[in-house]
């Protein structure tokens, strides 16, 4: 080290020759403990790293990739797409593709796989599914020629528009849930339409999540400012108590709190129970306040008030008060030097805390599906319906990985205003 | 609150009341329906809001018998201990990675901190619906879904972004020099850890537990799509009961439920002041 020293102002280019005390040039040596150092750092994160790829990244991917994947009809059908690969798609096809079709369907019929297919295909065209099963279940009786045979069982399989589907869907991969996501559709002719208006639903949906959670920020901002606003103002014994009444809300389960929703709204609830015994409605006029869009949007906005009122109140709590005192002594009046002066500071905490509000209120599941009725559930109660009753789990992962590709876009924005490491809990 | 400066005008006095309304009705909104629960819970009829002996404080309109309900019930039982089991194990499994990686980042030559930063915080970001239908999907194809320890991945992924975070910012004022002086006096990187860095960090790794912890215990979503009949666990139980046969014993879960979230949030409180007193610096 002395030696290093000693002739630190010689230059970098002399560098090269000094040498540790075991004789191993210096740089060379600086480099090897920098590389361990690095080494041990990654050391200690790569555990964590290793599990939450594990755990919870590739399980996203394997979504993602679930919404294109389209291997059932492939599978199940891998003659008739052989021959079909051939068709001009101008006219029916003729007894190679049926005797495909109906090799394909006895095989299939025999080791149950057919199901899987009709079902995949049912998604694109209701009426697909019976028509294969009904096929497969006379499987043992078709024989040549074909064509007749199959169009003896049903003579749905003489429409070209059903010989196009099976085209159409033959390949590993499909845009056909994305389509269905934002409501459009192929028709007989393969050309990508608005679906029919009555299965129109999902872009609605969309636009209701956003516009839903887009008030509920609103909501949280009007009603946070002032809260921030005085706990930040306060001397701090005050606004420490205060703060309790923020922070235990944050702090109790989300399931509690919307289930206090459900007894204070319902008719049978409290506040309607209170407003007939104050006369303001009579009992036969008790308010629908819950299990519709008013329901979600006070519950919402109760339960995220807390994701708003925190960043504003760290960044308030940053403003000197002496900026207000200036501008009121230089002739503001109290509006004027609250708008031009105080306002423009606290523009930070109101963008972290909206854009957090408006992020968990996109992916919001439970509150919805309990308090929200019909006309206030969200897009995300329509993935968990595909997920768990309709089963359509293809179009579940499409509108999950839209879902997630708009949040990941609204977090990049989040992180270029706050900041990750400037998360702040409780 | 009345003392005003003698240039404050009449308009600005009612303004200044008004403001005052304003923030404790937004706080009445915040709080009320909490509290309201408790009271309810100890209807002594099956109804969801308050009879009349209880608002003439009657004693007979009161009674336990939603919480006799709850503790003598089979399947309510058996969901406290699946959650005590999920969320003790998902937490000590997110507390002890999260912990390691946070030393990790911290250290002055951690590679692409950005980037494993941002993986490491991501289950925390990503919206559970999407989590929950994600690991349905991937758990079920390797056995693990309707387990307990898919259960328990699943927690301990979405708990240890709030360690990775807690104890980062524990970090951030700590003075590297005590270990270089551990060093300097003989101990090795284990003594190291366990005497000198761990007891500093501990307020930090210990709010980073609870956080974890509360997240696990009250997480439902996940839940209703990776357990089964036997992983059923307290928010599950409460998720179906309040869709299908909705009885008093939901509020005197939920009132048990705040009585936890207040004990947590009086421990995080405790460990904050204590965490700034040890940094020298005074509480609030």
């Amino acid at each position: 080290m002395a030696q290093a020293d000693a002739t630190a102002g010689g230059g970098a280019g002399k560098l090269d020759k000094l040498t540790t005390a075991d004789g191993t040039p210096l740089k060379a040596s600086l480099r090897k403990a920098m590389r361990r150092n690095k080494l041990f750092a990654f050391l200690l994160a790569a555990p964590l790293l290793f599990f939450i790829v594990f755990s919870f990244l590739m399980p996203i991917f394997d979504m993602a990739t679930r919404s294109v994947e389209n291997r059932q009809i492939p599978e199940a059908l891998p003659r008739t797409v052989q021959v079909l690969e051939s068709w001009d798609q101008q006219a029916v096809p003729g007894e190679d593709a049926f005797a495909a079709l109906a090799q394909d369907i006895q095989e299939g019929a025999k080791n149950r796989t057919i199901g899987q297919a009709a079902t995949r295909l049912n998604y694109q065209e209701s009426g697909m599914r019976s028509l294969i099963m009904g096929t497969a279940r006379r499987a043992d009786q078709l024989e040549p020629p074909y064509k007749e045979a199959l169009l003896e069982v049903d003579d749905d399989w003489g429409d070209l528009a059903i010989w196009r589907l099976l085209e159409r869907e033959s390949d590993y991969y499909t845009a056909s849930y994305y389509l269905n996501a934002i409501d459009l559709t192929y028709n007989d002719q393969g050309e990508i339409v608005s679906q029919p208006e009555y299965r129109q639903i999902y872009v609605m949906l969309f636009w209701r999540t956003l516009w839903m959670s887009a008030l509920i920020t609103g909501l949280s901002l009007l009603l946070g400012f002032p809260v921030a606003h005085l706990l930040a103002t306060l001397p701090a014994r005050h606004a420490n108590l205060l703060m309790i009444l923020v922070l235990l809300p944050f702090w109790t389960s989300l399931l509690v709190r919307t289930t206090t929703w459900i007894v204070v709204l319902q008719t049978e609830g409290v506040l309607n129970d209170m407003m007939v015994w104050l006369g303001v409605i009579s009992n036969e006029g008790r308010l629908q306040m819950i299990y519709n869009q008013i329901g979600t949007i006070v519950a919402m906005t109760q339960i995220l008030l807390p994701f708003m009122i925190l960043p504003l109140y760290s960044v308030m709590k940053g403003i000197s008060p002496s900026y207000m005192r200036a501008a009121r002594s230089l002739g503001a009046r109290p509006p004027i030097a609250f708008w031009r002066v105080y306002v423009p500071q606290t523009v930070p905490g109101m963008g972290a805390g909206g854009i957090l509000v408006f992020i968990l209120a996109i992916g919001y599941y439970i509150t919805p599906a309990l308090v929200g009725g019909q006309s206030g559930q969200l897009i995300s109660n329509y993935i968990a319906y595909h997920m768990q009753q309709s089963l359509n789990w293809g179009l579940a992962a499409a509108i999950g990985t839209i879902l997630l590709a708009g949040v990941l876009l609204l977090y990049a924005i989040y992180n270029r205003i706050v900041g990750i490491d400037n998360m702040k809990l409780g | 609150m009345a003392k005003f400066p003698p240039y404050v005008g009449k308009l600005e006095r009612t303004w200044h009341y008004t403001y005052l309304t304003i923030c404790g009705l937004v706080f009445l909104y915040l709080i009320l329906p909490i509290i309201m629960i408790v009271p309810l819970s100890f209807n002594a009829e099956p109804y969801f809001t308050f009879t009349e002996g209880m608002l003439a404080f009657d004693p007979d309109a009161y009674s336990t018998r939603w919480y006799t309900d709850f503790f003598t019930s089979k399947s309510w039982i058996h969901s406290i201990k699946n959650s005590f089991i999920i969320a003790i194990a998902a937490t000590f499994l997110a507390t002890a990675l999260g912990t390691l990686a946070a030393l990790g980042l911290s250290r002055p030559h951690m590679p692409a901190r950005e980037l494993i930063m941002s993986i490491l915080i991501s289950p925390m970001i990503v919206p559970l619906i999407i989590s929950g239908a994600a690991m349905f999907f991937f758990y079920s194809q390797i056995n693990l879904a309707q387990t307990h320890l898919g259960v328990i991945l699943a927690h301990a992924a979405l708990g240890t972004p709030f360690v990775v975070i807690t104890v980062t910012a524990t970090l951030v004022g700590f003075d590297r020099s005590l270990i270089r002086a551990a060093n300097n006096l003989g101990a090795d990187q284990r003594v190291t850890f366990f005497k000198v860095i761990l007891p500093l960090i501990a307020p930090g790794v210990i709010s980073g537990a609870l956080f974890a912890f509360i997240t696990s215990f009250d997480e439902v979503v996940i839940v209703l799509f990776l357990a089964g009949y036997e992983q059923r666990t307290i928010p599950l139980e409460m998720w179906s009961g309040i869709r299908e046969q909705i009885s008093p014993t939901i509020l005197a879960v939920a009132t048990m439920l705040i009585t936890i979230s207040i004990v947590m949030l009086a421990s995080l409180e405790m460990l904050r002041r204590r965490s700034e007193r040890q940094r020298g610096m005074s509480p609030g």
